[in-house]
């Protein structure tokens, strides 16, 4: 029986149980052994131009080795922003001499022998900073009354797609406008960011940092250093969560490595959690218009949807995430005209990037809040002009009319799916039953159905797997996916284990190695399984090809008679017991199999989500109590490991619902830098998941799987954000923006009920 | 200053600055790295540890405060032959933990929790790991691993 499909617990865990990871700081490298301590001096202005950066006093303290400011790094020309559609004028310098534009911009390198004495220097270093008008709304930024880059002449990073046509909803029956906020959230992964760097005699630096993908660290950082790519060794440790956040390298990793060439000595950096929350790049951040136009009978037939995109103060990712919004504009709808735009500008606060979703969730946030808002226009329930508006099942491509093609779908069977499971009928009886008795605490209830793109990034390129047996029996298999959670190395064996009969404890995967895996794509975009797991399927497919082929020469048989067998740890004659094992045809010559598996398209998972919230309409307080969901990734290799991917995403979509928001002040102080202020969830905040099995496989690779680290934060988002609006949507609220905390629901009741008194004194 | 305590059953003594967190003197002076540093506000609680038994979060403990103490780290958690505690067994068993970096912390909080009220409901789980923060796992099996392992350190009644 195949181990594929099986809740195989996970081979990573011994070691995170009872020693702990090893984590970028927890290396204890002789290389390492009395390693500078940097400590970064990060802008406390939002927006201002640098009059001076005295750093005598620094230099005297004790432990201190050096401080370096811009003015030691001018051979390093400005980071470049990576993308060609990008104003050229916008780039960030590796450390702030003229201008600062966020809270948190690095100024200054102080590298001290002892940890403590580099937070004390750090102190000494003064900076005198000239204030200028920040920019932090979008709205402020878009009109380019203060220019953030004088020399770019506007705040536009880059647009996307042209205005919606003035004529688009002619003759619609209703039509429908709301703004919405999908608002600027942090990734607060729980290891924040690490790198240390050494530089051997051999004339190569090693690379330590924490990182979804080493092989585009290395890439990035020798590009930026300009030293030949082959000098850089880079490693990625066991790693402390990334969602998307730590995809490609920090400016401060190449820092770190110029630093310990500069110096001559090992230099480590780990940051502090207030610089990771101003620092490390944050995800979302669009003002969204969506319009909605239709017919009274529930059939919409124009959407049309207006982002102005936050890229912050340096355009990186972000900038260009509001492409797959657009793509994924009309998700799992039959609307015949979809027309979507967008314009990226930047603000004074951090760069942003992608996170957990990257662009789909955001376009799955609007299509849900208009399907809702049509909803309530025309009286109907939102989960039945849901149905009238969805795409049939369908398994041949399907072209969703803004560039994706989906693969395969059943979005109707996770819709009927989810409300059996989650009883939706006896949800509404209860919430009647609220609203009959004008109860303080009102059920609400949201539902989203949802269709993700998953494995595009990066796009186009394959991913590569060697597979090899040796003398002794085990097996290496060698993956460029790197994993910071996601159980790759239980998951990689069970895929070779499978094809070669080997047993999984005998497998060793290894990842996040420039040095031993050249080449690889990384993990993200839920691109894992679907392109690095379907490679290690391949390698190992032909790996027992190999083993045939010298099989049947050992054996004098013919190849096709030649079948693994498990128990023997080898080959054999098909109803013999003649055979030869693994380790006798690996201890005869070398049996190593390197293989590239690319995916011809991206796939697209899909599902539908279901909460519910009780809100006191007293406080505005919402208390999420149940989340259903049927998450559609495909064929599942291991549903232990698939349910943790939606466990964790559902709980970030949750946050983003109903608890997070970066805020900056009107001068650009942020004031969520630390985690007493910025409230990810704890425990206590939530409840179990209740989860619905549902599998279509898509064609595009032989595993039949399709993405999951997404569609928890995809599909839960709307459906919470919406269960908060439904809870007091009969008092009159039709929308409240996210994160819908108690003030700001507790401000829409008010707003609500001054109209509803309004309208009546004019009755 | 001279600092002596007692970590995983072992004495040392080191000398450290007075103003050492216990979190740095673990890591950092003792090697043992699997308590981890995740925040500057005792938000998070990676670095959960037991002090004389009781949970506390070793960035919020100066080491010298800890002078003369038993301090318990994950790393001392497992029985001498290297059998894993019921809490790290269930954590495993009921996958929860995804990255692994709370959970040292989230661990040791669970033995402690457990210790305190030995058949909590999942409200009282809920509420009791609030101190622990996790990004990955959505806390659902987490939650899940501790209600099991209060099922197996529950004695056998007649």
């Amino acid at each position: 029986m195949s181990i594929l499909g099986t809740r195989v617990v996970r081979t990573e865990d011994p070691k995170f149980l009872t020693t702990g990871g090893t984590y970028t700081d927890d290396l204890v490298e002789p290389a390492l052994v009395g390693a500078l301590h940097l400590t970064l001096v990060r802008s406390p202005a939002a927006h201002g131009r640098i009059v001076s950066v005295d750093v005598s006093d620094a230099l005297a303290a004790p432990g201190v080795v050096a401080v370096v400011t811009a003015a030691d790094l001018t051979e390093l020309a400005p980071i470049p922003s990576g993308l060609p559609m990008f104003n050229p004028e916008m780039l960030r310098p590796w450390l702030a001499s003229e201008v600062v534009r966020f809270v948190g911009e690095p100024i200054a390198a102080v590298l001290t022998e002892q940890r403590y004495q580099g937070e004390d220097a750090a102190e000494l270093v003064a900076v005198d900073i000239e204030s200028l008008p920040a920019v932090i709304s979008l709205s402020d930024a878009a009109s380019d009354t203060t220019v953030l880059f004088p020399a770019a002449g506007t705040n536009t990073v880059c647009t996307f797609g042209e205005p919606t046509p003035a004529d688009f909803f002619d003759g619609c029956e209703v039509v429908v406008t709301q703004d919405t906020v999908n608002q600027r959230v942090a990734p607060v992964p729980l290891e924040t960011r690490a790198a240390s760097a050494v530089w051997g005699e051999d004339g190569r630096v090693t690379l330590w940092c924490s990182n979804q993908g080493a092989q585009q660290v290395k890439a990035q950082v020798s590009g930026w250093l300009g030293i030949d790519p082959e000098t850089v060794h880079v490693k990625t440790p066991d790693v402390g969560g990334g969602f998307g956040a730590k995809i490609g390298a920090d400016p401060e990793f190449a820092l770190v490595a110029w630093l310990a060439r500069h110096t001559g000595r090992a230099v480590r950096w780990a940051e502090s959690r207030s610089e990771n929350l101003t620092g490390l790049v944050h995800g979302r951040g669009q003002d969204q218009k969506v319009t909605i136009g239709g017919s009274r009978d529930g059939k919409v037939t124009a959407y049309a949807l207006e982002i102005l995109q936050d890229a912050g103060a340096y355009p990186r990712s972000g900038a260009v995430l509001p492409t797959l919004t657009m793509l994924m504009a009309p998700g799992v709808y039959a609307i015949d005209a979809v027309h979507a735009s967008a314009r990226s500008v930047v603000t004074n606060a951090t760069s942003t990037a992608a996170y957990r979703g990257a662009g789909r969730p955001e376009a799955t946030a609007a299509i849900e809040r208009a399907m809702d808002v049509f909803a309530a226009e025309i009286g109907m329930d939102a989960t039945e002009v849901r149905r009238i508006n969805l795409l049939a099942p369908f398994d041949a491509p399907h072209a969703n009319g803004t560039g994706a093609t989906y693969d395969s779908g059943n979005y109707v069977g996770a819709l009927d799916t989810l409300l059996a499971g989650a009883d939706y009928a006896a949800l509404r009886s209860e919430q009647a039953a609220r609203r009959d008795r004008e109860d303080v605490r009102q059920l609400g209830i949201g539902v989203s159905v949802y269709v993700e793109i998953t494995g595009a990034a990066p796009s186009g390129t394959g991913e590569e797997a060697q597979v090899e047996v040796h003398a002794d029996g085990t097996a290496t298999v060698l993956t460029g996916t790197s994993p910071h959670g996601q159980g790759h190395g239980t998951a990689w064996a069970m895929l070779a284990s499978d094809r070669l009969g080997i047993p999984m404890d005998k497998i060793t995967v290894i990842h996040g190695d420039t040095d031993l895996v050249p080449s690889g794509g990384g993990t993200m975009a839920s691109r894992s399984l679907q392109q690095g797991g379907a490679a290690v399927h391949q390698a190992a497919g032909e790996l027992v090809e190999l083993a045939r082929k010298r099989a049947a020469e050992v054996l004098e048989a013919n190849p096709d008679d030649i079948v693994v067998d498990a128990a023997f740890g080898g080959l054999k004659v098909a109803g013999t017991d003649v055979g030869v094992t693994y380790a006798d045809l690996a201890a005869e010559d070398a049996l190593l199999v390197r293989t590239t598996f690319t995916a011809n398209a991206p796939t697209f998972p899909f599902g539908a989500h279901l909460a519910v919230v009780e809100v006191d309409t007293g406080t505005g307080k919402a208390v999420l109590q149940r989340v259903v969901t049927v998450d559609d990734a495909g064929r599942v290799l291991n549903p232990l490991l698939a349910e943790g991917q939606r466990h964790g995403g559902i709980a970030q979509g949750a946050a983003q619902a109903l608890f997070e928001e970066v805020l900056y002040d009107a001068d650009g102080n942020p004031l969520t830098s630390t985690l007493a202020d910025y409230p990810i969830p704890s425990a206590a905040e939530l409840p179990s998941f209740e989860l619905l099995d549902m599998a279509t496989e898509t064609p595009m690779n032989p595993l039949g799987a399709k993405g999951i680290g997404e569609s928890g934060t995809v599909g839960s988002t709307p459906a919470i954000q919406s269960a908060v609006i439904d809870a007091v949507s009969h008092l009159g609220v039709r929308h409240i923006d996210m994160p819908t905390t108690p003030e700001k629901v507790w401000l829409a009741l008010q707003a609500a009920a001054g109209t509803a008194a309004r309208e009546g004194a004019h009755a | 200053m001279d600092v002596t305590m007692t970590v995983n059953g072992v004495e040392s003594t080191r000398d450290v600055e007075a103003r050492t967190l216990l979190v740095h003197h673990l890591r950092e002076n003792l090697d043992l790295r699997a308590a981890n540093v995740g925040c500057d506000t005792s938000s998070c609680g990676a670095c959960t540890v037991l002090l004389d038994g009781e949970a506390v979060k070793s960035c919020t403990v100066l080491a010298a405060q800890a002078a003369g103490s038993e301090v318990t780290t994950v790393e001392g958690l497992a029985a001498a032959d290297g059998t894993m505690h019921p809490v790290q067994a269930a954590f495993r068993a009921e996958h929860g933990l995804q990255c692994g970096f709370c959970t040292p912390g989230m661990v040791m909080a669970t033995v402690s929790l457990l210790r305190d009220n030995p058949s909590p409901t999942e409200r009282q789980v809920r509420e009791g790991l609030e101190g622990n923060l996790c990004r990955c796992t959505g806390y659902h099996n987490i939650v899940r691993a501790a209600l099991a392992a209060a099922e197996t350190q529950k004695p056998v009644s007649a």
